[in-house]
């Protein structure tokens, strides 16, 4: 082969590279996070479910919230009709931060940890949070 | 009899044909249940417009102002070249230029006109902009989506009539008294006047209206014969601001 000299220890130093952070990593899995749903409207709930299943909201919540918005601004739409038939308010500030007021022990725990930053509070007002 | 059987056949043929396409028929004609539907108690209107009273309104009163920019969160900016406003207070000069001369009455000259997005009929703001961020609703009102303002400050450029505010500065600092049930906005974004189309869905009149207590601003449903802002624009002699470039404003002026 010629250029050994150069190329082995190139080939060294990429995999050194490229390596580095699964080796600097390695055993420091961050544990999943467990979102908080023990603000006081919750706790005061009856049958502590969200307006669908935990399952759906966990996957679905962002095209929910999407179709929201969409049907609030340009179809004029404000009440939701769940599957179960309760009615709720198409509204991330009214209703759904009515219950889930942690924001910071909620939202973010889970966005934080899959590194998704959502641009929803940048005009939305989150809900005030006792220190 | 063979001719007959043949047509049997074939009238059975086709009928075994047509049994294929139910489940396409099926998936096309079902119809969901309505998930989202508006509020039972929302003001419907065909055409929303605006009276303003210019006799009515008195100096040094900001109640539709202050009731206006606390409700949907408006920064207060001193910097007249930052500042946000959605309606705030003009000299007759300024509102209908063209219109002044120096005889003019001095209590029209000193009268504050509130002037505001006029929700124009055909609004230049939504032709130019190129995100469909502006459009205009089909009760008239000519509505932001916040979600997809780039902020290119086309509609700035386009509205006849200043209408339209944008936001240099993050505004969150500058708004003093949070409205938790509205949003504020972000850097970057244009906003104006939504005829309050957040309170009209809940069955409320616009928060400038509610505010006045001098009753100079009415608010109605144009198509509606028997409505107040009908009653009034056959009453009384009205104008509008550059009715000549077309835009067909619906916000009418008492003067």
């Amino acid at each position: 082969m010629y250029d050994k000299k150069v190329i082995i220890p190139g080939i060294v130093i990429f995999l050194w590279l490229f390596l580095l952070p699964f080796w600097y990593n390695m055993g420091k899995a961050t544990p999943p996070p467990e979102p908080k749903t023990d603000t006081p409207v919750i706790k005061q709930l009856t049958e502590k479910k969200c307006i669908e299943d935990t399952l759906f909201m966990k996957t679905s919540h962002m095209q929910l919230l999407n179709d929201w918005r969409d049907s609030v601004v340009r179809e004029r739409n404000r009440v939701h009709t769940a599957s179960n038939g309760k009615q709720y308010e198409m509204s991330l500030q009214k209703e759904c931060m009515n219950c889930h007021s942690n924001k910071s022990e909620f939202c973010d725990k889970c966005h934080d940890y899959v590194a998704v930053k959502p641009y929803c509070w940048d005009c939305h007002l989150e809900p005030k949070e006792k220190k | 009899m063979e001719n007959s059987r043949r047509k049997f056949l074939k009238i059975a043929g086709i009928s075994v044909l047509g049994l294929g396409v139910k489940p396409v028929v099926d998936v096309v004609a079902s119809e969901e249940p309505q998930k989202y539907a508006p509020n039972a108690e929302a003001l419907r209107g065909k055409r929303w417009a605006m009276v303003v009273d210019t006799r009515k309104c008195k100096n040094d009163c900001t109640d539709c102002i202050t009731a206006c920019h606390t409700i949907h969160n408006v920064p207060d900016i001193k910097n007249p070249k930052h500042e946000v406003k959605w309606i705030w207070a003009e000299k007759y000069g300024h509102v209908f230029p063209g219109q002044e001369h120096e005889y003019l009455d001095h209590s029209v000259e000193n009268r504050p006109f509130m002037v505001l997005c006029n929700h124009c009929d055909d609004p230049a703001c939504v032709r130019v902009c190129p995100t469909k961020a502006t459009f205009k609703r089909e009760d008239g009102i000519v509505l932001m989506d916040m979600h997809r303002c780039i902020g290119c400050r086309f509609c700035m450029a386009a509205c006849p009539f200043g209408a339209r505010s944008f936001n240099w500065m993050d505004p969150r600092p500058f708004v003093k008294d949070e409205n938790a049930k509205f949003p504020t906005r972000m850097k970057g974004v244009v906003e104006k006047c939504n005829f309050c189309a957040e309170r009209l869905a809940e069955g409320l009149m616009p928060a400038c209206v509610e505010a006045c207590k001098d009753k100079a601003l009415i608010f109605g449903d144009l198509e509606d014969p028997s409505s107040e802002v009908r009653k009034i624009l056959s009453s009384n002699y009205t104008i509008r601001r550059k009715p000549e470039l077309g835009t067909n404003p619906m916000v009418y002026y008492i003067v």
